[in-house]
């Protein structure tokens, strides 16, 4: 039987596996630029109307009323960065001994098991249920919409991603580390604290890193915790500007001068956003 | 044997499991305080409407007369069109990075889409509004209507105002959201299928099609759909990228889809900071706790389905 | 307690093993193991995978511990002491007897500072005295000359041979009783495996060392006497000029002169 000349039946059936494989391929093709495109003329288009709004004083003045001549989004900004990052300074702490529980004491029992289940499902549960909840919990209770419960609100979104990147990381870690480590007499929370998290530590500073970016646009579970400020304030006891929250607002209005702001918050947030991921991927990389 | 030496600091062992011990709880006991805290604020609407919420359509602040079906139409209906048009596209993205991209270009291309996963919501809403929104309403929704206007079911369905919001708008832009998390889940669970599987099956002659549709899918079967249960996970609970262009509008006229609606989440987003304390709020916090509910049973099984899978591959120690 | 032991070594028993029974959930791995281990000498466990010298030699620093499906009977006795008896706090045995494994294990952190920790863990020495003993104890594995000058390099910037003396090393500095030896020199190369032999050579007059090895040859080398294991029974133990020249059982005779393996 010959390599090159089939009989017609058999070259019939050859030809159209050929072709439904191409017409796949081509297809697949096609759905990857297809997600391209969308990547490209979004940031393309935030790019272009941000950048365009962007001026000193976007950084340096408050947020205006409607149709003011200048304005800014000084005391959004400050909001934004002073929550999230008392949010992701109270959720590591906590998002890194559970996940410490996981991988090194509880991997085999039944509290494990339910705390990895439960975990996932936080981890993806819908943002807006979880400031539904800091409304209810903190924000009923002391009768006020409060910077501090849009701290605790992103708090709540940093711990479910900081425990999931640190358990994940710590499993990678070979057991001959920590039994090296145990035959020199190691207490166990030094094997822990010591030896392993520090061989980690790059994995779970990319996973810190990622929950802040995470929580840096979030919207959702500051709307009604924090709500919003039309002015500067630094009390964590009264409601505090965001970035996201004060696009919103922004956004849908009819006004020109708060639809700018609008895009140059939504830029600024894309730009930090984009720097945390490729900062966090650059530091996981050298570091290994 | 004495013990000549002494452990330097002998209370740290216990301080620190305790300490880990108590994250762990802490975790558990924040969901049964979220799903607390749902039910005790949705009662007063609990015990007014009970099970009936679910299927009633007033929703009239004024008068007091609630009911979630069309938030929760509009959460099911955006949610849908966004997995209809995503699934197949993270499809066919996890097949071109796992078995067509030439080496050089598999990393940069699967960062990418990491990186569009990481776009926060609210630019999309955004974008949606000002950019998207148009472009539909002159590109999509007007030729729609006059091509279908006039036939039987589907005239329906086009019918409205194409301004470039409503169910269809906010479906579209949900499946741009989604579709870098989907595909980046499939692609990592199309990586766990053994080379030396897919080897024997191009050995036998078979084309790159034959190979994924045939061997790798049913192989990592449990894996896909719970990635495709992930990302409805995602959809159903997010927030700023429907809530711009859904319309914000509490009736349920018709099921156009091109009319302004609501969605769980933007009733939320929209109404609830000045939502009157009663049974206004109660509603809008049963309509938290039917979403959640929602989204912990879809979330659950993707749960179980890419553990499954995980098992079949082999765990770690 | 087994009375009728006797003991085939003539120096004064460091370990004394007796009516040793280990499982691994419902599969039994050692088998009524008694044996006497000598002080100051380098005595070898062989036998082919699955024989079970490498758990009874984590039997002696209780490793298995950290794994609890895996379970020990019978007493250990350290100078007389039985270490298996749970009062005792295990961090305090293991500063006793120390354990090399099989793979390098460099701790995250400078060469320095590897052979550190383990000293600091039980000692606050001030810092010109800790210089000291982590000098030694480079010098006793054979390691100083070669890292001197870059202490504070990352451990895991040396090679396989020297990161295993580095562990060897690190073993050696908190000053353990007993060292145990996994499989030493199996991901090492023959010239590391070279330097290392005549390292455990030297570490004897100080400590009493037990090398488990698949290599025969090396046992033959290094040790002043061998214990012959399989499928989790002790066949037979004594000095290793006898076992390896005239062997009392024909399964240890079997198994030397290569009819299986």
């Amino acid at each position: 039987m010959s390599l090159t000349k089939l009989d017609p039946a058999r070259m019939r059936l050859h030809n159209r596996r050929k072709v439904v494989n191409a017409i796949a391929l081509t297809l697949s093709l096609a759905a990857m630029a297809f997600g391209l495109f969308w990547l490209a003329w979004i940031l393309f288009e935030t790019l272009r109307l941000g950048v365009g709004g962007l001026a000193v004083s976007v950084f340096t003045e408050m947020t205006p009323p409607p149709n003011a001549e200048s304005g800014g989004l000084a005391n959004a900004i400050f909001g934004s960065l002073t929550m999230v990052g008392l949010a992701t300074a109270l959720g590591t702490p906590i998002g890194i001994l559970a996940g410490v529980y996981l991988a090194e004491y509880g991997q085999r029992t039944w509290l494990g098991r339910i705390t990895q289940f439960i975990n996932d499902i936080l981890l993806s549960a819908p943002s807006i249920v979880i400031g539904l909840f800091i409304y209810a919990t903190v924000v009923a209770r002391f009768k006020t919409f409060s910077g501090a419960a849009g701290v605790l609100a992103l708090a709540l979104i940093v711990i479910p991603v900081v425990i999931r990147t640190t358990e994940g990381m710590l499993v990678l870690i070979p057991n001959s580390l920590r039994e090296a480590a145990y035959a020199l007499g190691t207490p166990k929370w030094k094997v822990i604290w010591s030896i392993t998290l520090k061989a980690a530590r790059a994995g779970v500073v990319t996973g810190v890193l990622l929950a802040l970016a995470r929580i840096a646009g979030e919207t959702a579970p500051l709307l009604f915790t924090a709500l919003n400020n039309q002015f500067w304030s630094a009390d964590l006891g009264q409601p505090m500007a965001s970035l996201p929250v004060t696009i919103f607002k922004y956004a849908m209005s009819p006004y020109d001068n708060w639809r700018d702001l609008a895009w140059a918050g939504v830029f600024i947030i894309t730009l930090g956003v984009l720097a945390l991921n490729i900062l966090a991927r650059v530091l996981f990389r050298t570091r290994k | 044997m004495s013990a000549e030496r002494q452990r330097r600091v002998p209370w740290a062992d216990g301080a620190f499991a305790i300490a880990a011990h108590a994250a762990a709880w802490l975790t558990l006991a924040l969901l049964a305080g979220i799903i607390l805290s749902l039910v005790v604020g949705a009662w007063p609407a609990i015990r007014e409407y009970g099970v009936s919420f679910l299927w009633r359509s007033d929703w009239d602040p004024v008068e007091e007369k609630f009911g979630g079906l069309v938030m929760i139409y509009g959460t099911l209906a955006t949610s849908a069109i966004a997995l209809m048009i995503a699934v197949p596209v993270s499809f066919g993205i996890a097949l071109f990075l796992t078995e067509l991209a030439p080496g050089w270009l598999r990393r940069p291309l699967g960062v990418a889409v990491e990186l569009l996963a990481a776009v926060p919501s609210i630019v999309y809403g955004m974008w949606g509004l000002l950019v998207f929104g148009p472009i539909l309403a002159t590109w999509v929704q007007e030729p729609m209507q006059r091509w279908f206007g006039e036939w039987p079911v589907i005239g329906g369905l086009v019918s409205g105002a194409p301004v470039g919001i409503g169910i269809l708008s906010a479906g579209i832009i949900l499946a741009i959201m989604i579709i870098p998390f989907i595909a980046a889940v499939m692609r990592d669970v199309f990586e766990t299928t053994p080379a030396m599987l897919k080897e024997s099956a191009y050995g036998l002659g078979s084309t790159t099609w034959e190979v994924v549709w045939k061997i790798v899918l049913p192989y990592t079967k449990t894996g896909v759909i719970g990635a495709v249960m992930l990302g409805l996970g995602r959809a159903l609970g997010e927030t700023m990228a429907v809530t711009f262009v859904i319309g914000n509008f509490n009736q349920l006229d018709t099921l156009s889809l091109f009319e302004a609606a609501n969605s769980i989440t933007s009733a939320l987003a929209n109404e609830f900071a000045e939502a009157a304390p009663g049974l206004h709020q109660a509603s809008l916090i049963y309509l938290g706790l039917i979403l959640f509910f929602i989204t912990f049973v879809v979330l659950g099984c993707s749960k179980l389905l890419l553990a499954s899978l995980k098992k079949n591959e082999g765990s770690k120690t | 307690m087994s009375t009728t032991f006797e003991s085939p070594i003539a120096e004064r028993a460091k370990l004394a093993v007796r009516d040793l029974n280990f499982h691994y959930g419902k599969f039994q791995a050692l088998k009524n193991i008694n044996l006497d281990v000598p002080e100051r000498k380098v005595t070898a466990f062989i036998g082919p995978s699955g024989c079970g010298k490498s758990t009874l030699l984590r039997v002696f620093n209780r490793m298995f511990e950290l794994y609890p499906e895996q379970r020990a009977s019978g007493t250990v006795s350290l100078d007389g002491e039985d270490i298996l008896s749970t009062r005792l706090d295990v961090s305090l045995i293991r500063a006793k007897i120390g354990m090399v494994f099989q793979k390098p294990t460099p701790f995250p952190m400078s060469i320095y500072d590897n052979i550190a920790f383990g000293v600091r863990l039980f000692e606050a020495l001030p810092r010109v005295e800790m210089d000291e003993r982590v000098e030694w104890a480079l010098k006793k594995a054979a390691l100083w000359n070669e890292v001197k000058d870059k202490l504070q390099q990352s451990g895991a910037s040396l090679s396989g041979g020297q990161q295993q003396r580095l562990c060897i090393a690190r073993g050696i500095a908190i000053k353990p009783e007993v060292l145990l030896l996994d499989e030493p020199c199996s991901a090492l190369d023959p010239i590391s495996t070279g330097k290392i032999e005549e390292l455990i050579h030297e570490l004897k007059s100080d400590y009493t060392v037990v090398i488990v090895t698949h290599n025969m040859q090396q046992a033959a080398r290094c040790s002043d006497y061998t214990a012959y294991m399989y499928l989790g029974d002790l066949v037979e133990f004594g000095a290793t000029s006898d076992l390896f020249m005239k062997p009392r059982k024909k399964d240890t005779e079997d198994y030397i002169t290569g009819r299986f393996g």
